[in-house]
């Protein structure tokens, strides 16, 4: 995507969406009695909204427990994610995964996942198809700085490395992994220096600044996608709200760093980049946040009109092809 | 002989139990070390005046940093394959140590390092090492939590020899066995389950154990027996209640622990009572309610008056969707309805 005017006006729209999905879904999930396991992404929209500017629905992405952005930047509904969220049988999981599962095929969308750092070498597996069948297909595989230490996320970027796939690794360093700072666990303070250890280029770019990501993201996708294999991309990047919606953030930082990256909130700082320009104007960007509210309304009444699944679909879906019974068998399940 | 269920005295919750058993051995030896994601929280924020940001992502282990310091107390960071692979490294050379994997579903992640050397070490070196490791971990699915964060994997453990594993039902138990599996000299899987963390009962505030390998029966009944593990144990209560007013005496037996499984306990009670229904939150194939229910006819057979059946979760993924997942997990009326089914067919 270029970054004329319509693009400009998508990046700040897939941000917007992003940051009205979560403060509007996150809480009626929650007044459903089913949010222990929501993770807001506010604060870090410029990552996926940048990155996937340059993607299209064939290629892939693999994702985490903190998803919705990724998701929504692939060009997942988010009326149906809400669905999916609520639990309804219109979800693209069919309300079987819910928020830390959410996975739309027809976008290359791998699945948000609740295991950190699970899906990273989904991603790369998808490259491997892509090269194997020059599909000409790229994958980005999302992580966070906490997945930075799980031992797969090496082992599959040395594979990648090996195998020369058309794969980024795209780590969104958010400082924390729920508690834990990242200067704590990590051993390097950029954990982009590690791409060396795998003889692939690191970037390291401000993640609250959705033009710094897509200009490296650009660079590191046109790499993959032209042959010359993976990268490491590190975007330094804030979650605003805690790690769940239950945990208070203050018993582990600071409200001076909490304000200090809300003067750099990705869509501000869009605005103060776009604006003085002239080409885009604030009643444009103010329409665009208004047709995201409306969006959201429209998307919590969908999700609560949809149907739930039926008792029976608990059987389904387990395997292609497996008795129904010997699900049941020796149960006593009353369904 | 420490009583299987207390007499009276003071009450705490399942989580403060647990809290306290961690502290007591925690005093009382100064090898005994804790790791895990978040067990202190906020890790090398001290200057800040941080000390411990969670306690535990269930504050289990609340207040430990604060006691016995970051030395002994250890955030780690997300690398479950290295940390518990240290934790029993270091457990075999000296240590006694406690490493926390926030939630069972997580095990593949460390899964190597539990069976290939904690489980094997001492056998495969021929009894040269002791291997006093404790790992605790997290069960339970009817939180909305879907199919990554919502097992009951006790029995995958058990099935490896070398390991064992316990599944407290409430505060009186979870403190009397981890006291238990810390002090024992082999590696033990320690079980909470996340739906009673707020469950109160009475807790003796010295410390003691309770037998590792051993159950204990919670209601004497002539009608069944029926067994619970872990939470599911107050599902046989409740059944058992339901049971009476159908004029059926339900015996409730609670395994707490399931490597090894106290069979004994078990065929004791069937040899009285003529039928077994064991209730598992756990699917059904290979499972510990299966396995009970093949040693119960193998070595009760002539005293069964009904096949020996179990209460399960089925054989599928845990289910998002709350209609599905209230489906999922065992509840009273099924119990309720195998048992008289039994009755109906047998009796
Ligand atoms: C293997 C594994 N260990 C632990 C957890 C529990 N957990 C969920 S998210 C999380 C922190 C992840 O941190 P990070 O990768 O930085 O992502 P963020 O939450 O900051 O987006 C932890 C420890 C998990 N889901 N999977
Ligand atoms: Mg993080």
């Amino acid at each position: 995507m270029e970054l004329n005017k319509e693009g400009l006006l998508h990046l700040y729209r897939v941000m917007s969406t992003i940051r009205h999905f979560e403060e509007r879904g996150i809480p009626e999930t929650g007044q459903r009695g089913m949010s222990a396991s929501v993770h807001s992404s506010v604060g870090q929209e410029a990552v996926p909204a940048g990155v996937c500017a340059h993607l299209s629905n064939e290629d892939y992405i693999g994702s985490t427990h903190r998803g919705h952005g990724h998701c929504i930047a692939k060009g997942v509904d988010p009326k149906a994610m809400m669905a999916e969220l609520f639990g309804r049988a219109s979800g693209p999981n069919k309300g079987k995964g819910g928020s830390m599962h959410i996975a739309d095929m027809t976008k290359g969308m791998l699945g948000t996942n609740g295991v950190v750092a699970a899906s990273i070498p989904l991603a790369v597996g998808a490259a491997l198809t892509s090269k194997i069948k020059k599909l000409n297909r790229v994958a980005v595989a999302f992580f966070g700085d906490g997945a930075a230490n799980q031992g797969v996320l090496h082992e599959s970027m040395n594979l990648a490395a090996v195998w020369n796939l058309p794969v980024i690794f795209c780590c969104e360093n958010n400082g924390y992994a729920e508690s834990t700072p990242f200067e704590y666990a990590s051993s390097v303070e950029a954990l982009s220096d590690r791409a060396a250890s795998y003889d692939m280029p690191g970037f390291n770019v401000d993640g609250m600044d959705v033009f710094a990501v897509y200009e490296a993201a650009g660079l590191a996708i046109e790499r993959a996608r032209s042959g010359d294999g993976p990268s490491l991309l590190e975007c330094k990047t804030y979650r605003y709200y805690g790690h769940t919606v239950f945990d208070d953030p203050l018993t582990y930082r600071t409200k001076e760093e909490e304000d200090y990256y809300k003067t750099r909130d990705p869509l501000k700082l869009f605005r103060d980049k776009v604006l003085p320009d002239g080409q885009i104007s604030e009643s444009e960007l103010d329409g665009i946040d208004s047709d995201c509210l409306k969006l959201m309304e429209e998307a919590v009444q969908f999700a609560d009109s949809s149907p739930m699944p039926e008792v029976s679909d608990l059987y389904v879906d387990v395997y292609s092809d497996y008795p129904l019974s010997m699900m049941k068998r020796g149960t006593n399940m009353s369904i | 002989m420490v009583e299987m269920i207390p007499a009276a005295g003071r009450e705490l919750l399942y989580r403060e139990a647990i809290n306290e058993a961690l502290k007591q051995e925690m005093r009382l030896d100064e090898n005994v070390i804790i790791m895990g994601e978040e067990i202190a929280g906020g890790a090398g924020r001290e200057h800040l005046g941080i000390q411990d940001a969670w306690g535990g992502p269930f504050r289990t282990t609340v207040g430990l940093i604060q006691e016995f310091g970051k030395e002994r107390v250890l955030d780690t960071p997300l690398s479950e394959a290295g940390f518990m692979g240290a934790a029993i490294g270091a457990s075999s050379t000296g240590l006694r140590v406690i490493a926390e994997l926030m939630f069972v579903d997580f095990m593949g992640v460390c899964w190597d390092q539990l069976i290939n050397n904690a489980a094997k070490m001492r056998y495969m070196f021929g009894g040269q090492v002791e291997v006093p490791f404790t790992m605790l971990t997290r069960i339970g699915a009817g939180f909305g939590s879907a199919a990554q964060h919502s097992e009951s994997f006790y029995s995958l453990f058990s099935h490896m020899p070398g390991l064992k594993g316990v599944v407290p039902s409430d505060a009186y138990t979870a403190k009397g066995l981890l006291t238990a599996a810390i002090r024992d000299n082999d590696p033990v899987i320690y079980f909470e389950h996340k739906g009673l963390y707020t469950q109160p009962s009475i807790v003796p505030e010295e410390s003691y154990t309770l037998p590792l390998g051993k159950a204990r029966t919670l209601k004497s009944g002539t009608g069944i027996t029926l067994v619970g593990i872990s939470k599911m144990t107050w599902i046989c209560m409740d059944a058992a209640a339901e049971l009476n007013k159908l004029g059926i005496d339900a015996e409730v037996i609670d395994l707490l622990s399931v490597s090894p499984i106290d069979y004994d306990h078990i065929i004791e009670s069937v040899r009285k009572t003529h039928a077994l229904v064991v209730v598992d939150e756990d699917t059904p194939v290979c499972s510990i309610a299966s396995d009970i229910c093949a040693r119960v006819a193998e070595e009760a057979f002539d005293y069964l008056d009904a096949p020996p059946t179990k209460v399960t979760a089925p054989h599928t993924p845990v289910p998002y969707s709350r209609v599905l997942e209230d489906q999922y997990v065992p509840n009273v009326p099924r119990v309720v309805t195998t048992v008289k089914s039994l009755y109906e067919g047998y009796r």
